[in-house]
């Protein structure tokens, strides 16, 4: 099978390193060839993170370039808008709504563009927009919005339930496993 | 854990090599994309772990550790291993009793780095063999390998990894742990590297190379990838998986895995088999100068950049191949760049810089975001330790004209690292500086190591601490003050009054950096919005968690951690504290 990509984008903090270890565990789980790439350091510190999810038979690159990307699961709206040359043609959007001004906004050096989802959706581009944050309160903890995303890309996958719950008993800690359910069942029920 | 498949990131990989090569000892210093291998490594308790204060100290005990007959380990980043050149170049001419293997990590398209150099150069100047895995299962196994190299033929081996190896994760295969052990025998001719001494191992050194060149003929590290003809590249470490991912078995492939010394012969048969030879590489021209130099016709930087990291799209595009198309926004999407965290200690003394015009020298670290708009403070960043030597010669050649205006800013590991050299010759050649020490009692940037001045060693128990305010005391310091960056007023007054002071001077600005878990935060701040009249005082600090909504300040309750900093430039009592005392 040809290769697949993930892209999970964000703001640094926001949790996609969990994002990427679950999706790893699960599908090396599923037999696949995983390759998962990762950024530490300096751009973690509130700047536009990204992390490459690869699957298949047999992964080469460890990063994912433009034009690839099967999904682009984002946390935030306007990292979502960045990585869209990232984007595969036939490539799905999976984005929290939620609005983190980045400096050069808060500053007043920028805007924050307005009407984001409608934009991309005009470039023809799949989009699937929903409040995540709303959800992640919902299950417990804001910080749930990582499990949220993922319950929502689950629809995308032809995957049983079980295996995603395998992977997140394996990569969660005990105490917030439940917390974690909940969302991730917010999150594809949505 | 044996024949065990699972998905690991590089650097833990290596330290799973380690593991398995049976190595009893590691000692480095963290640095993107370095740091996570000894923080793997000191999970088995087989290995005695540790931080040095720098590279160099990390080195040479590594150094002690296999002579004293036991397979040893440093890893740093690609700088890191300028700090400890000197131990390593002569090294070379030592060679080692136990295994001695080094980890470097080189940072293309300086994801957290200052400057983007080319390991390699260290390699082939010091002499020593260097091994460049292309995924995790190659940089366990060739951290295995890389032990019988050093072993075998008496030399340190250097690892060469890069962020696209070092923090991907990929499948690898676990095996046995596996400890050779080595009795220390005293050879003065050999470990003594005085001139008389020096002049007889250099030729041992050139011969060694020699034998390393054979063997890079045959050894498995290296290997040729037979597909089509009509396009031959050699390429390594993660360019080989970009190539890969391109051509697949369209092109022919020699994948060099000991990257010091190349082979000649394996080059010039792969030549021959070939139309047309291209050597993709990153960085510098090294493997192509080599080609060259054998008189063979070969592309390389004539159609591939020297600077920044490659992708698959980028080899597509240069060797002729289609590179899928894809859509864009016609909409200036603002940049994200990193900042300081919300609450972070260094925001209010750089504040406090900033209103006082100050000059400031910086050096590596969180606190180089003192550089970005809104604080934009900082006016210059080298190296580790950079700011103290840099101040004394500006404050020497410019004297009353920037003493009292100009600072050099360094955090606590930094200074651990090599400040302190810095200060020992502001005392001896007495210039009239200040020094401010940011001590969040952490090493932040690389993600929260300990270090010599925070009492707590790298799996975390009770250790030595070095008392900051008696160092600078012992080096002759009389002028010592400590600040909380929270209190604004008070690094004010003590700024002005050390800058004023006709003595050089340190000033530590304590307060330990707000990510640290036993950090407890303060609620969030509200904005009472009857009293904010939209003056943007408070976002003169440059917080993430301040933004304006409809004309009045707003707070980010999701990142507030109630620091307080904010509130004391808001004249109009508008940012309301919520706090708990103690």
């Amino acid at each position: 099978m040809e290769t697949k990509n993930i892209m999970i984008v964000g703001v640094g903090g926001q949790g996609s390193l969990l994002a990427s270890k679950l999706l790893g565990h699960l599908l090396l789980s599923r037999g696949y060839d995983v390759k998962v790439s990762e950024v530490h350091g300096m751009s973690q510190r509130g700047g536009s993170v990204v992390t490459y999810v690869r699957y298949g038979d047999r992964v080469c690159s460890p990063v994912i370039d433009r034009g690839q990307a099967d999904f682009i699961v984002s946390f935030e709206l306007l990292e979502a808008a960045r990585w869209l040359p990232y984007l595969k043609k036939d490539g799905v959007i999976v984005t929290n709504t939620q609005q983190i001004d980045p400096m050069p906004v808060i500053t007043g050096a920028a805007q924050y563009p307005e009407q984001l989802v409608e934009k991309l959706n005009a470039t023809g581009a799949r989009v699937d927009a929903f409040d995540c944050l709303k959800l992640a309160e919902e299950a417990g903890s804001s910080k749930a919005v990582n499990i949220v995303l993922l319950g929502r890309l689950s629809h995308y996958f032809d995957l049983p339930e079980d295996a995603w719950m395998a992977s997140l008993e394996a990569n969660v800690p005990a105490k917030f496993l439940e917390m974690n359910k909940k969302a991730f069942q917010l999150g594809k029920n949505s | 854990m044996s024949n065990h498949k699972e998905l690991m990131l590089g650097n833990k990989a290596v330290a799973r090599g380690l593991y398995e090569a049976g190595v009893c000892f590691i000692s480095s210093y963290p640095g993107t994309p370095s740091t996570e291998i000894t923080e793997e490594a000191v999970k088995y308790d087989e290995i005695y772990c540790e931080w040095a204060p720098n590279e160099k100290v990390a080195m040479e005990s590594a150094f002690g550790a296999c002579l004293a007959g036991r397979r040893s380990f440093c890893a740093q980043k690609h700088v890191g291993l300028n700090v400890a050149a000197d131990p390593l170049y002569t090294m070379s001419y030592t060679g080692v009793n136990a295994g001695l293997v080094i980890a470097v990590a080189d940072d293309a398209g300086m994801h957290s780095s200052q400057n983007e150099q080319d390991s390699r150069h260290h390699a082939i100047a010091a002499k020593v063999p260097m091994l460049e895995p292309s995924d995790s299962a190659e940089a366990l196994a060739f951290t295995k390998e890389a032990f019988e190299i050093s072993e075998k033929f008496d030399t340190p081996v250097l690892i060469k990894m890069c962020t696209r190896v070092s923090h991907s994760q990929s499948v690898v295969e676990t095996g046995e742990r596996n400890v050779p052990l080595k009795t220390y025998e005293k050879n003065i001719a050999k470990y003594v590297m005085m001139p008389g001494n020096a002049k007889k191992r250099h030729p041992i050194v050139e011969a060694r190379t020699k034998a390393l060149t054979e063997f890079a003929e045959t050894t498995d590290l290296n290997r040729v990838e037979m597909g089509g003809t009509a396009l031959g590249i050699i390429t390594s470490s993660t360019s080989y998986q970009y190539v890969k991912e391109v051509f697949g078995d369209d092109a022919s492939i020699l994948k060099l895995g000991l990257v010091n010394p190349l082979p000649e012969k394996l080059i010039r048969d792969f030549a021959a088999r070939v139309e047309r030879l291209v050597v993709v590489e990153e960085l510098d021209p090294v493997i192509e100068n080599h080609v060259r130099a054998l008189g063979l016709e070969v592309s390389g930087k004539d159609l591939l950049p020297m600077v920044d990291e490659f992708s698959q799209n980028l080899i597509a595009e240069t060797l002729g191949q289609p590179v899928p198309d894809f859509r864009t926004l016609d909409e200036a999407i603002p940049p994200r760049p990193p900042v300081m965290c919300a609450g972070c200690p260094h925001r209010g003394l750089f504040y406090t810089l900033k209103r006082n015009n100050c000059t400031v020298l910086g050096d590596i670290g969180c606190y180089t975001l003192g550089a970005v708009q809104p604080l934009g403070a900082i006016e210059m960043t080298l190296c580790m330790g950079a700011s103290i030597g840099a101040l004394h010669g500006f404050n020497k050649m410019l004297g009353k004209e920037s003493e009292g205006k100009t600072v050099a800013v360094i955090g606590d590991s930094t200074f651990m690292h090599s400040g302190m050299t810095g200060l020992a010759n502001v005392a001896y050649n007495q210039s009239n500086s200040t020094i401010i020490i940011v001590d969040n009692s952490i090493t932040g940037m690389t993600g929260h190591q300990q270090n010599p001045t925070t009492g707590y060693n790298i799996k975390g128990d009770p250790a030595g601490k070095i008392d900051l305010e008696a160092l600078c005391r012992a080096m002759g310091f009389e002028r010592v003050r400590v600040v909380d960056p929270y209190n604004l007023e008070q690094c004010d007054k003590v700024l002005k009054e050390e800058l004023a002071a006709e003595a050089p001077s340190v000033i530590i600005s304590r307060r330990p950096c707000a990510l640290l878990k036993y950090v407890k935060h303060q609620p969030p701040l509200t904005v009472d919005t009857e009293k904010c009249i939209g003056c943007k005082s408070c976002m003169r600090v440059g917080c993430p968690a301040i933004s304006m909504k409809n004309g009045k300040a707003a707070i980010d309750n999701t990142l507030c951690v109630g620091c307080e900093v904010c509130s004391q430039l808001c004249r109009k009592d508008a940012l309301v504290s919520h706090r708990k005392e103690a």
